[in-house]
């Protein structure tokens, strides 16, 4: 058996099951400590860590200043947003002819996009020299919160249910 | 506007002549306050032909009346506050309809350590700021280039222009109108209090049992609803002034439009030899007070606490979200620029390596 031959199996198998970028190893740690950055941040933008004693326990103070969390919640969202962008002019550039987005990987770039609409909209509603109606405000940030909701649920069940992968060979 | 009328944009009662002597506190005399209120009412009255109403005021050809959308600030001159108590009064009496009627009992909290905050039985408190009492009344004595001063501060929502409880509500409960108004939505609120906790003054004050949380989570998340002043923003839509400023026998508030209320503080300031406090600070707000001796004096003399702010001086905490902002915008575009750059320079390696790219691919596999 060629070494060709032995590397790819392995390498698909790999790739497909956990990466939404198979070919770049740093996107596999930056991807997801973005994404656990803006989960906390973006939790911790409701007062529950410190009802709830997270921010008792040593080192995660910060998680109960809300201007601390706030500000790491928009550096989550620069890491998060670059990274996706080097990842479509990958996948664009390199990968469409050999991988495809799975059913799973459609799902969560579609309430990724979602996230990350509604998450301009409000950066640029809370530049000082901006206004915008408060109902429009006010689902804005409904639906920032309900979409990163759904996207952690959505997640969650492609994960248990064996679908975690975001790309598949093409056919 | 009436003939013979100020075109004086600026809404004001000022023109009154000013006879009362500062008192070392008039705070709690309560026939001192009504005596003030019903001799400058009585006053006012004579002089309604021939002074501008504060609408009318505002009507003028360069100011729109309050009830537009234009931004609108307030000006606190406290050289002339008597702290007599009739803003807070007329701010109670005006505002009573949208104070909090809290459901008892209170649902049990947990974890243990959140506790209510209740007013409700003590609405009659005027002395700080409760949920039952947006204005309150701050009284100073300083003594500044060898001259005693006993200053009456009245007191309450600075309605920032870049306000960091609007921005930073996770509910989209507390926002900014048009007009400059802060205000915080009761239907909406769930009393989680990061408004007060981010609010540079602790402004917004909070009632358990009442509000939205109690038909979601009672037990789990939120402990009721925020309150504050909201600049009487009904009755200024309807063209009338906010009720301390409409209340004030002194003179001490001016309303109208920002540029002019800025225009006359620096005014002022200038012709006075005052210190303003309000223009800069967060960023900038709409209430602008004007003292005849430092704010850094008086804050010596104010004791922070609950219901009671200070003047502290306040840098505008948002400004790296401006920068980041303009990262957020680059960043997609950055990120695909760097990762085409990337495949590019791996193609142009392969090709001059005359290996194919799919064999590029392979060997960039190769490497994790």
């Amino acid at each position: 058996m060629t070494p060709v031959m032995l590397r790819q199996p392995r390498t698909i198998r790999n790739r497909t099951m956990n990466n939404p970028a198979p070919q770049h190893r740093f996107i596999r740690v930056v991807w997801p400590a973005a994404v656990t950055l803006l989960a906390v941040t973006g939790i911790a933008q409701m007062p529950v860590f410190k009802r709830y004693y997270i921010a008792d326990i040593p080192g995660l103070a910060w998680t109960a200043d809300p201007m601390t969390t706030h500000l790491l919640h928009y550096l989550g969202a620069v890491v998060l947003l670059a990274a996706g962008g080097w990842m479509t002019a990958v996948f664009l550039l390199q990968q469409r002819s050999r991988w495809q987005l799975t059913t799973a990987g459609v799902w969560r770039l579609g309430l990724l996009l979602g996230l990350a609409a509604t998450g301009y909209l409000r950066v640029v509603k809370n530049l000082p020299e901006f206004y915008w109606p408060p109902v429009t405000t006010m689902i804005i940030d409904w639906s920032h919160l309900g979409l990163a909701a759904l996207l952690g649920l959505a997640s969650l069940a492609f994960r248990m249910t064996g679908r975690g992968a975001w790309l598949a060979p093409r056919r | 506007m009436c003939p013979g009328r100020s075109p004086e944009p600026l809404i004001t009662m000022k023109q009154h002549d000013n006879t009362l002597s500062r008192a070392p506190s008039a705070r709690g005399a309560v026939n001192r306050r009504a005596f003030l209120t019903g001799v400058c009412a009585a006053g006012m009255a004579a002089c309604a032909s021939a002074l501008p109403s504060s609408a009318d005021a505002a009507q003028t050809d360069s100011a729109p009346a309050a009830g537009t959308a234009q931004p609108m600030a307030t000006l606190f001159d406290l050289s002339r506050c008597e702290g007599c108590g009739a803003c807070v009064d007329a701010c109670t009496e005006r505002n009573a309809r949208k104070y909090p009627q809290p459901r008892h009992p209170f649902p049990a909290m947990f974890p243990a350590r959140v506790r209510a905050e209740d007013w409700s039985d003590k609405q009659e408190v005027t002395d700080r700021l409760t949920p039952y009492n947006w204005l309150t009344i701050q009284h100073v004595s300083v003594t500044y280039k060898e001259k005693t001063y006993e200053l009456h501060i009245p007191r309450r929502c600075m309605h920032c222009d870049n306000p960091l409880c609007a921005n930073l509500c996770p509910w989209g409960a507390a926002y900014k109108e048009n007009s400059g108004t802060v205000r915080i939505d009761d239907d909406i609120c769930l009393g989680g209090a990061k408004c007060r906790q981010v609010c540079p003054w602790d402004i917004p004050q909070r009632q358990t049992g009442v509000g939205l949380y109690l038909d979601l989570l009672p037990r789990f998340a939120g402990n009721g609803v925020m309150y504050k002043c909201d600049r009487c923003h009904d009755s200024v839509k309807q063209g009338a002034l906010p009720a301390c400023v409409e209340a004030c026998p002194l003179g001490v508030q001016e309303y109208g439009p920002r540029d002019a209320i800025i225009s006359k503080a620096r005014k002022l300031a200038q012709a006075t030899d005052g210190y303003l406090y309000g223009l800069d600070e967060a960023g900038g707000t709409s209430t602008i007070y004007v003292s005849p001796v430092p704010f850094e004096l008086l804050n010596t003399s104010l004791t922070r606490s609950a219901g009671h702010p200070d003047f502290p001086p306040v840098q505008p905490v948002l400004q790296p979200q401006k920068h980041l902002a303009g990262a957020l915008m680059v960043a997609p575009l950055a990120g695909m620029a760097a990762g085409a750059l990337k495949i590019l320079g791996t193609l142009r390696k392969d090709r001059d390596s005359g290996h194919a790219p799919a064999a590029a691919h392979n060997k960039e596999q190769d490497h994790e």
